[in-house]
């Protein structure tokens, strides 16, 4: 099965194998067709209605707000519905960097979308740290803070590529499993035990309701 | 100049006097009030650019950077103390209230603790944060801040630091709202915000009571990285701080680093700074009526100042190389030479400013809603401009000519027929047209420029590794928002000891309280936006 | 007027087919209610997507851009990918709150805007319920959409979401009074509240025209009205996404959240359906006096492709403020009803009363 997408051909993706992999996982344990097909109309409509968060701390947010105009229009692919409440938006463009006063403030907005959520880590600054790295008050990426879908690189990223993490978005929706798969509660476990700040997070969490 | 030593020679007999670029005057702390009085009183130095936090491992201190709106003369004062443990300097917030927030800036780097002001908090790291960054003995190990998900500890009450009678410092809490106040967040994550910046919005119905304004969700520490930096590394810091100004910026530091080693830029470099500087400009200001006006509910305006805003990024991109963080100006001229096709693109983009500028007018600037929500709306008078040090169109929207391309002439300005755009009303309209118009007068520079690019180098010889003597520079530009100044501190190795960099934005964000109480919650995102602060620009 | 099809004829035949198979009445009522209602539900749920879809290429086509055009042939199916995805989103449960009325606040929002549905006359014969008090019950039933909002706002312990609801109300009540003075306006014109005969009235002359100037008026300020009714901008205090990043709804997720967001479009419908009702004649096609060809013409067009067709006109003119204007302030907001549209109002109502009394307007 092949993840395709409107007017770009198979073999200008990048990453394919990467994608075929969580097919293959799909496939594994194989599928009721009425299910199967309940699940290709529901990832068809998550994968082309991405509503994102309006969530920028430096640089790159305005890049994402070129992207939103006249130019490069990233309504063509239905995700303009930019939603100012994270109950309501699908995804998070970590568009900057993340220090540390900002973590929590970040991690309790990502607490707040609704499932199924996802984050795309949008430059440098939100994949590493970037130039700000060595400083005393910034995040060494969101990996640590959050679980990351798609990795955007550049300082900041040109709209184009925007459009091409959130493409690469789209087709890993395009291959979830609604219906007894791999459950995304799950994957946030697996999630906690490698981050050890999540975890602690978590503890505390846990703590304060028991 | 003479004179004023003089007699300050004559008043304060403990001070001492050091020529450097800025006249520096050193007194004790217990004369720091006394001085910084007369000096305003009676010279005149009434704008307070910026208060430069220093350590110097012997001592710590503080440098004031004083202004005479007149004459645009400027002065120093530097006040040290040896005490590492319990720091303390008078305050001068009594006499400019932008102080409060400059030693708040300083107390958060530096632990010095400033007498008798107000509101003694740290500015931009958490309350519980170990130690002072900026300190030469500062700690950055992995262990002393972790990063933590744990909700910030939060304080309703500030600090106020007094000398009780017996000589020794009393600290009495304060608290920030009054006990009945309905507090509403606004930010860090709101889209008013323009960014992550918050404001804690103490509300009577949907009028606004008092502000108090967060700042550091986007600080990252630019100054102390520049620290461990070579001069050439540290540019690049210049794009991501106000990034519509990266050219701006860039000019800026390079200038003062230049000025510092003695190194000759080719006129060919300068002026292509400048018309990359004026471009960025207009881009900015673009930009700024767009985010304006969808913030007040016209979205449809961000999409037609854009069309603008990308075809100046299509023109730098292909000198530039890049979209936004471009790099471009370097120590000694500019990175690369024009793109062949410059002169040719940029007369397109001139010929339709003037459309684009009827266009706007049309759409927003003559609408009955927008004069009714912006005119009489977050006025600032010149004096209040002038004790919050807000600078840029902002601050000639009050009346104050502050445009640094003509108080302090710099590159190739002198040369260049500009008006300075000074208006009076002060109000938000004002400082939406003052935008309006500096963008004309930008156009106008690089009118007069385009057909002029001389021949020649775009970069000077200059060694690979610099090394600046030992001293210190101050050196200001006039970036989109505002004033932008860097002081460099040097001891005559690769790096800097200190490097200071002023932001305009940090003075826009600690205005909005003083001039957005008593209105609606509504006028918040109707001042706040006409300031237009950036809001990494304020943090660092 | 002959050749227009009359819709009652199949409802009635339907309803004689039942009865010959020997049901008794009520369950033939029952059954009847039920397949109106699902009837009602499927063109709701349609009509609310089109209106996504057009709101957007709208907006996009004012903003030189494209607009949705990757998802079906000129991204036609977007709203619907839209719908699946809000339909299996997580309704998050939140702690602190008043869950019943949380919950509830979204139905009464859409069944507020459903029931309006009931009276909108789509063509001949083709109106769910036909009585003599229909505009009296529109502007009743369209009026319980506030309560929803009010109770939205308060009950997500919210601060955003009450600020958000305190505006709405005081907005919606406020341009309450215009919208009724406005369509008192037109009843009184017409003589009768009931929806049918109301159109029938307009049989020559559709009554923009037919009532001249304080039509004209009582026109444009039931447009202003009914944009701020809508929570439309100028008028889109409560959810002013710059101020209160989403107003009353902030904490809703999921279909609830998809709830509000489908009745404001459909209020944008049913304002521009009653606009279309009062002043352009309903589903009465387009007839000039004296033209018999050309009124013959124009009644081959079916009523419920004239009806839709000014809905969408009108809905379009208040989309294009949206997208034009800047918002209000609420101060600003209530000073315009309360200073200027209500006494224009009533002064338009005076007039109207005078211009049926001397008979001087075009019969």
């Amino acid at each position: 099965m092949e993840v395709t997408t409107k007017s770009m051909p198979y073999e200008a993706w990048k990453d394919n194998e990467y994608i075929e992999g969580l097919v293959e996982e799909l496939r594994a344990n194989g599928t009721n067709v009425l299910v199967g097909t309940l699940d290709k109309l529901i990832n068809w409509g998550r994968s082309n209605s991405l509503w994102p968060l309006t969530f920028a701390t430096s640089c790159c947010g305005i890049e994402f707000v070129s992207l939103g105009a006249a130019r490069f229009d990233m309504a063509r692919f239905g995700w303009e519905v930019a939603r100012s409440s994270p109950r309501q938006a699908d995804f998070m463009m970590v568009a900057g960097t993340i220090v540390n006063r900002m973590a929590p403030v970040f991690r309790r907005l990502y607490d707040q979308l609704a499932e199924p959520k996802y984050v795309i880590a949008c430059g440098g600054c939100a994949i590493s740290g970037g130039p700000f790295r060595k400083s005393y008050h910034v995040a060494k990426g969101i990996e640590d803070i959050v679980p990351v879908d798609v990795f955007v690189p550049g300082c900041p990223p040109c709209p184009e590529a925007m459009i091409y993490g959130i493409m690469q978005l789209s087709r890993k929706v395009k291959v979830e499993r609604f219906f007894g798969g791999v459950n995304r509660q799950e994957k946030q476990k697996e999630f906690l035990a490698d981050s050890p700040v999540a975890q602690k997070a978590e503890e505390i969490i846990n703590g304060e309701q028991a | 100049m003479a004179t004023i030593q003089e007699n300050i020679a004559a008043k304060f007999p403990q001070a001492t006097f050091e020529e450097a670029d800025v006249l520096q005057i050193n007194i004790p702390d217990a004369q720091l009030h006394d001085l910084a009085k007369t000096l305003r009183d009676e010279y005149g130095y009434d704008y307070l650019i910026t208060i430069v936090g220093i350590d110097r491992v012997e001592c710590l201190g503080a440098i004031y950077f004083l202004s005479n709106t007149k004459t645009n003369q400027e002065i120093s004062i530097q006040v040290t103390t040896t005490d590492r443990q319990n720091p303390v300097i008078t305050s001068i917030a009594d006499l400019w209230s932008i102080a409060t927030i400059y030693e708040r800036e300083v107390y958060d780097f530096y632990g010095i603790i400033f007498l008798n002001n107000p509101d003694m908090r740290r500015l931009f790291l958490s309350i519980d944060w170990v130690g002072y960054p900026l300190r030469k003995d500062y700690d950055n190990g992995p262990d002393s801040n972790p990063v933590t998900l744990e909700a910030e500890p939060q304080s309703d009450d500030t600090h106020v630091y007094t000398r009780g009678e017996d000589g020794k410092i009393v600290c009495t809490e304060k608290p920030i709202f009054a006990k009945n106040d309905f507090v509403v967040n606004i930010g860090p994550q709101h889209p008013a915000t323009h960014g992550v910046l918050r404001f804690r919005t103490a509300v009577d119905g949907e009028t606004i009571k008092k502000i108090d304004v967060y700042m550091g969700y986007i600080h990252r520490g630019v100054e102390k990285l520049c620290e461990n930096l070579q001069y050439m590394q540290t540019l690049h810091f210049m794009d991501r701080l106000d990034y519509f100004s990266a050219h701006n910026y860039h000019h800026g530091l390079c200038m003062c680093i230049e000025r510092a080693a003695g190194i000759e830029v080719p006129r060919r470099a300068q002026v292509i700074r400048v018309l990359m500087d004026e471009l960025s400009r207009i881009a900015s200001h673009c930009l700024f009526f767009g985010t304006y006006c969808m913030d007040l509910g016209a979205t449809t305006m961000l999409f037609y100042t854009l069309r603008v805003r990308e075809q100046i990024l299509d023109i730098m991109k292909k000198t530039c190389g890049a979209r936004m963080t471009f790099n471009y100006d370097c120590i000694g001229g500019v990175m690369a030479d024009l793109d062949p096709d410059f002169v040719k693109d940029v007369k397109a983009l001139l010929a339709t400013i003037p459309a684009n500028i009827k266009e706007y007018n049309k759409i927003f600037t003559g609408n009955v809603i927008a004069e009714g929500r912006l005119e009489k709306m977050g006025i600032m008078t010149r004096q209040q401009a002038i004790d919050w040090s807000v600078t840029g169109p902002s601050g000639r929207a009050s009346g104050w000519a502050c445009d640094v391309r003509k108080t302090h002439p710099y590159s190739i300005y002198p040369e260049i027929q500009f008006d300075e755009i000074v208006m009076t009303e002060g109000d938000s309209m004002a400082r939406f047209k003052a935008r309006l118009l500096e963008m004309e007068q930008s156009a106008h520079i690089i009118e007069q420029l385009i057909d002029n690019i001389p021949e020649g180098d775009y970069l000077a010889k200059v060694p690979k590794v610099l090394k600046l003597p030992q001293g210190h520079w101050f050196q200001l530009v006039e970036g989109c928002r505002g004033v932008f100044g860097v002081y460099i501190e040097s001891d005559g190795g690769t790096q800097p000891v200190r490097m200071k960099f002023v932001t305009p934005s940090l003075n826009l964000a600690a205005v909005v309280d003083e001039i957005t109480s008593g209105n609606k919650i509504a006028d918040l995102i109707t001042i706040a936006g006409s300031l237009d602060y950036i809001v990494p620009d304020m943090d660092r | 007027m002959e050749s227009t099809f009359d819709f009652s004829k199949i409802t009635c035949w339907f309803n004689d087919l039942l009865l010959g198979w020997g049901l008794a009445p009520w369950l033939v009522t029952t059954i009847e209610c039920i397949l109106v209602g699902v009837g009602l539900l499927l063109l709701y749920a349609l009509l609310a997507l089109f209106y996504i879809y057009f709101e957007r290429k709208v907006c996009a086509a004012f903003q030189c851009r494209l607009g949705p055009n990757r998802v079906g042939p000129f991204g036609l199916l977007q709203s619907f990918a839209d719908m699946f995805k809000i339909l299996i989103k997580e309704l998050i449960h939140l702690n602190h709150i008043d869950r019943f009325l949380f919950a509830l606040a979204p139905y009464l929002v859409i069944i507020a805007s459903m029931m309006a549905f009931a009276v909108l006359p789509w063509g001949p014969g083709l109106q769910i319920i036909d009585f003599n008090i229909g505009i009296f019950f529109l502007i009743a039933v369209s009026s319980i959409g506030v309560l929803g909002i009010l109770l939205a706002g308060w009950s997500s312990n919210n601060k955003f979401t009450l600020i958000g609801a305190m505006r709405s109300g005081a907005q919606m009540i406020s341009y309450e009074l215009s919208i009724g003075l406005s369509v008192i306006t037109m009843v009184a014109f017409a003589g009768t509240m009931n929806v049918n005969e109301i159109v029938l009235a307009q049989d020559r002359c559709w009554f923009i025209f037919a009532g001249h100037v304080p039509a004209f008026i009582a026109f444009v300020i039931y447009l202003i009205a009914g944009t701020a009714e809508t929570n439309r901008g100028p008028f889109d205090l409560p959810e002013a996404e710059s101020e209160l990043t989403a107003g009353y709804h902030t904490e809703y997720s999921g279909i609830h959240f998809g709830f509000f967001y489908l009745a404001e479009y459909l209020n944008l419908f049913i304002v521009g359906g009653v606009a279309a009702l009062l002043f352009f004649g309903g589903w009465m096609p387009f007839h000039i006096p004296g033209w018999e060809g050309f009124n013959h013409v124009m009644n081959y067009i079916p009523g419920v492709v004239w009806f839709i067709g000014k809905a969408v006109v009108i809905s379009f003119i208040i989309i294009w403020f949206k997208w034009t204007f800047p918002r209000l302030r609420i101060d600003q907001l209530l000073k315009l009803e309360w200073k200027y549209l209500l006494p224009i109002n009533l002064f338009n109502l005076a007039l109207m009363v005078v211009i049926i009394l001397t008979g001087f307007y075009i019969h």
